[in-house]
């Protein structure tokens, strides 16, 4: 494996971990707060096609990405009336709104755009264009370094600068803050924030709609990105993967960045046979390269990720005691 | 420096000072439910005021109320001669009051530090907030002795320190009236006592003290003036150096209630239970029983005094067959298997052997089932419930229904839930259940924990006369005062050994009460600090199980 295509299948990794990272801190910031989230996958594919649908309406991803994060926040908001207002199940109310957003956007969109449920190919500004960084030119023939900045690091969609920048802004907000201290606390004592005088609700509301926010720009990401328009289930698993990679991650942001790196390794392998075989030797199947990202969810959620301990007041609801 | 910091005689000292707090009137319902029924109380500021009652009672309910968690019905609130309304803790905290809860309401991942900050910060960004609050614990603790460390995570501290930390976080608040709910309940008596130094402390710098508890002994020694309440009303607001114990339970309950336990000296008989070299490794690989050994004899109570969570609830669990453990145990000279197929609860009822156990609540019954069937529990197999292959259930509504009788159960309803019963009728209907087997041994933990004075009195009765019958009795209490009145020998353990046998006679709960801190040279003094070094390092996660 020469030096370029190392380079090439880290840039596909960044790329394919983007939508996993953004999704991650989404749920991140939910069950950090306590609210369990397994509704990550519905959001984003909800975000996935209203912002192709109206990026191609529009013909501005601009106002597709804020179509995306404002289906995203709705459904959020379903979660955050079902589990923090009426007490309801979380897992429940999650797996309704994956349901929901599967037949709704096929729905709609076959309404909409007549194209057997997907919307039409974006082009031009309805497209997320990838940024060239300065000097990215300059220095691409300079050895080493010179691919490493022009081909890596630079040349990525603006949503992708974004989702990396999240991480330590994540950490910051977490760790740094006012609002995270609480965040943190309403997840593990709920009746520790509550005789302290501050509002269960209102956290567990703000955290629910970080996670709406962060969910609609991993879905608009995956349809005006990644891809060039929307199709039925384009979120193949991502929103089940991203809550793998945060039980991985701990629930801690730095580690969230590394977990899903990982994951998106996995998908880049997927795309590129050859580098295994040159690797290990032997011809794998592409399906079974494929299976990669799922199997390693399953070993992870097994518990061989080493030992992870999830917010103590994680998934249930918080009942004021007499 | 205000005039009411003068030591000694508070009311004397201020005389014509507002009431720190004033209740006029308050009354709430919870449905047809009235549980404080038209209360007034007057608290003077400097001053430790207990406030005495049962369970259900109306004590925590009127706390809650003056804590923002409930409105009133009617009534008002004057807080140092203002009236204030509490809608909800922020406005509590603003009037001045701080609660420390009987259950911490502490984040256990978090510092001492940051749970003291944790919704008094000074701005959106954390650091100014932690430096200020390490600042102020400074001079809080050279203030009030209140020593912790802020950086310690509240996990790996014990449970006398957590309620510091719950103390400091009230005092932090700039709170003037401090409100302690059953504060004692996790400590051992030598924390106890220093709680109580920091209480009369806190007093003589003109903080406000309302002190809830059952333990008389407590109101006696540390409040200034006494409040009882019983049904939801106030009976008798007296000062405490004009009453007796006594009297206050007679105003609790309402009849006159034998304080102490009548028995007479045992006549121990054959050795019953026999425990030798008895180890119990739980699952996550921690000894909880290092090697016990212990006999109990017929017609012998044999106590067993420690902190909660030093190995008592194991040596219950696998005695009562759902706890593997190693060792040697015979019963009535016959071995006991301790592992496999036949330690169960049913093969430990075939050899006489009955279990009331600890939390009634999640082994002693099941909450949703009717009382009827409760009774059946362990024992449907017993001939007399069945007819052919199914349960004859009116035979087993028969017999609950003397069953309650005979143990004045209330209200004596077999159909009734079993959660809607109170905690001592609980207690009432799995003794009724265990007792009645007529066992050879009774094992019983936390016999009337959560359970009223009054039936407190009948269970510590009918385990006497259980005795007096000629059977073998092992039991498990956090509460040395019951164990004191109670046992014919008593056991002390601390991580998971037995540290010592001592008779009531002999002993007082001072000696106890260092056993059960692991220091067995108890005629030498010892210091607090010495004591909670000792219990640190086992009561960590203990706490949790309480």
């Amino acid at each position: 494996m020469d030096y370029m295509t190392l380079i090439q299948l880290l840039d596909s990794t960044v790329r394919l971990a983007t939508p996993l990272l953004l999704a991650c801190l989404a749920g991140l910031f939910s069950e950090r707060a306590g609210i369990f989230d397994i509704g990550l996958e519905g959001k984003m594919l909800a975000a996935a096609f209203f912002s192709a649908a109206v990026a191609s309406l529009s013909g501005s991803v601009w106002i597709g990405l804020a179509a995306g994060i404002g289906a995203s926040m709705a459904l959020s908001i379903v979660h955050g009336v079902a589990s923090i207002t009426f007490r309801g199940n979380q897992l429940i109310s999650g797996v309704a709104i994956n349901f929901l957003a599967a037949g709704i956007t096929v729905l709609i969109a076959q309404s909409w755009f007549r194209q057997g449920g997907r919307t039409p190919s974006l082009m031009g500004g309805g497209r997320f264009e990838a940024i060239t960084l300065p000097g990215a030119e300059a220095i691409a023939d300079v050895p080493i370094i010179g691919p490493l900045y022009s081909e890596l690091i630079s040349g990525h969609s603006i949503l992708v600068y974004m989702a990396f920048a999240a991480v330590p802004l994540t950490w910051w907000l977490l760790y740094r803050t006012r609002f995270g201290l609480r965040l943190r606390a309403v997840g593990e004592n709920p009746a520790a924030v509550d005789t302290a005088g501050v509002s269960v609700v209102g956290l567990r509301y703000a955290a629910v709609a970080i996670c709406g926010v962060l969910c609609g720009i991993a879905g608009a990401y995956l349809s005006t990105a990644l891809q060039a328009g929307f199709v039925k289930d384009m979120s193949a698993g991502r929103g089940f993967i991203a809550l793998a990679a945060l039980i991985f991650a701990k629930w801690r942001p730095w580690y969230a960045l590394y977990s899903t790196l990982l994951f998106g390794l996995f998908g880049a392998l997927e795309t590129r046979p050859d580098v295994i075989e040159s690797l290990i030797g032997i011809k794998m199947q592409g399906q079974l390269l494929g299976a990669l990202p799922y199997i390693m969810t399953v070993i992870i959620l097994a518990g061989f990720g080493g030992k992870a301990i999830p917010p103590r007041a994680g998934g249930e609801p918080y009942v004021k005691e007499r | 420096m205000s005039a009411d910091k003068i030591l000694g005689q508070p009311e004397a000292a201020v005389p014509f000072a507002e009431p720190a707090i004033e209740l006029k009137g308050i009354s709430k319902a919870f449905g047809p439910v009235q549980a404080n029924k038209d209360i007034s109380i007057r608290v003077m500021p400097g001053t430790i005021h207990g406030i005495i009652g049962e369970n259900g009672a109306g004590k925590s309910t009127l706390m809650s109320i003056l804590y923002g968690f409930y409105k009133a019905d009617k009534g008002e609130i004057f807080i140092s001669g203002k009236k204030t309304d509490i809608p909800d803790s922020q406005a509590a905290i603003a009037a001045g009051i701080g609660m420390v809860f009987q259950h911490f309401k502490l984040v256990e991942n978090f510092t001492v530090l940051e749970n003291i900050i944790l919704g008094a910060e000074d701005g959106w960004k954390l650091k100014p907030s932690l430096a200020k609050a390490r600042r102020s614990l400074v001079e809080l603790a050279e203030d009030y002795g209140l020593n912790v460390d802020p950086d310690a995570l509240i996990q790996d501290i014990g449970v006398g320190m957590q309620q510091r930390v719950e103390i400091l976080k009230a005092l932090y608040r700039q709170a003037d009236i401090l409100i302690l709910d059953e504060p004692t309940g996790v400590l051992t008596p030598a924390e106890a006592d220093q709680l109580f130094l920091i209480l009369g402390r806190l007093r003589s710098e003109g903080k406000t003290i309302i002190l809830i508890t059952h333990k008389l002994r407590e109101i006696m020694e540390t409040t200034d003036t006494v409040s009882v309440m019983r049904r939801g009303e106030m009976t008798a607001t007296v000062k405490t150096s004009e009453t007796s114990p006594a009297e206050l339970a007679e105003l609790m309950v309402g009849r006159k209630v034998l304080l102490r336990v009548d028995k007479e000296p045992s006549a121990p008989g054959d050795v019953i239970l026999d425990v030798k070299g008895l180890r119990v490794i739980d699952d996550k690989g921690v000894e909880r029983l290092r090697g016990i050994d212990l006999q109990v004899r017929a017609g012998e109570i044999l106590g067993i005094a420690g902190v909660a969570g030093n190995g008592q609830s194991e040596l219950l669990e696998v005695l009562g067959g759902y706890e593997d453990g190693t060792g040697e145990v015979t019963v009535n000279g016959q071995n006991l298997d301790l592992t496999g197929k036949y330690s169960d609860g049913k093969s430990r009822r075939a050899r006489g052997i009955a279990h009331v156990p600890e939390d009634r609540q999640r082994e002693g019954l099941i909450m949703d089932f009717h009382a009827w069937e409760n009774t059946a529990f362990g024992y449907h197999d017993d001939p007399g419930y069945r007819s052919g292959v199914l349960m004859n259930n009116n035979a087993i509504r028969e017999d609950t229904t003397e069953k309650m009788a005979r143990f004045d159960v209330r209200p004596p309803d077999p159909k009734l839930e079993a959660k809607n019963f109170s905690g001592g009728n609980q207690q009432k209907i799995v003794l009724a259940r265990e007792i009645e087997r007529n066992p050879d041994l009774l094992l019983i933990g936390q016999p009337t924990r959560g359970v009223d004075i009054g039936a407190i009195e009948f269970i510590h009765q009918q385990i006497v006369a259980l005795r007096d019958q000629g059977k073998a009795i092992l039991l498990v209490s956090v509460e040395l005062e019951e164990i004191l009145a109670l046992s014919d020998r008593i056991a002390v353990m601390f991580d998971g050994r037995v540290m010592g046998e001592r008779t009531p006679a002999d002993t007082n709960e001072k000696e106890l009460g260092l056993l059960m801190a692991g220091i067995t040279d108890t005629d030498v003094p010892h210091s607090v600090a010495e004591i909670e070094a000792n219990l640190a390092h086992v009561t960590g996660d203990a706490s949790k199980e309480v």
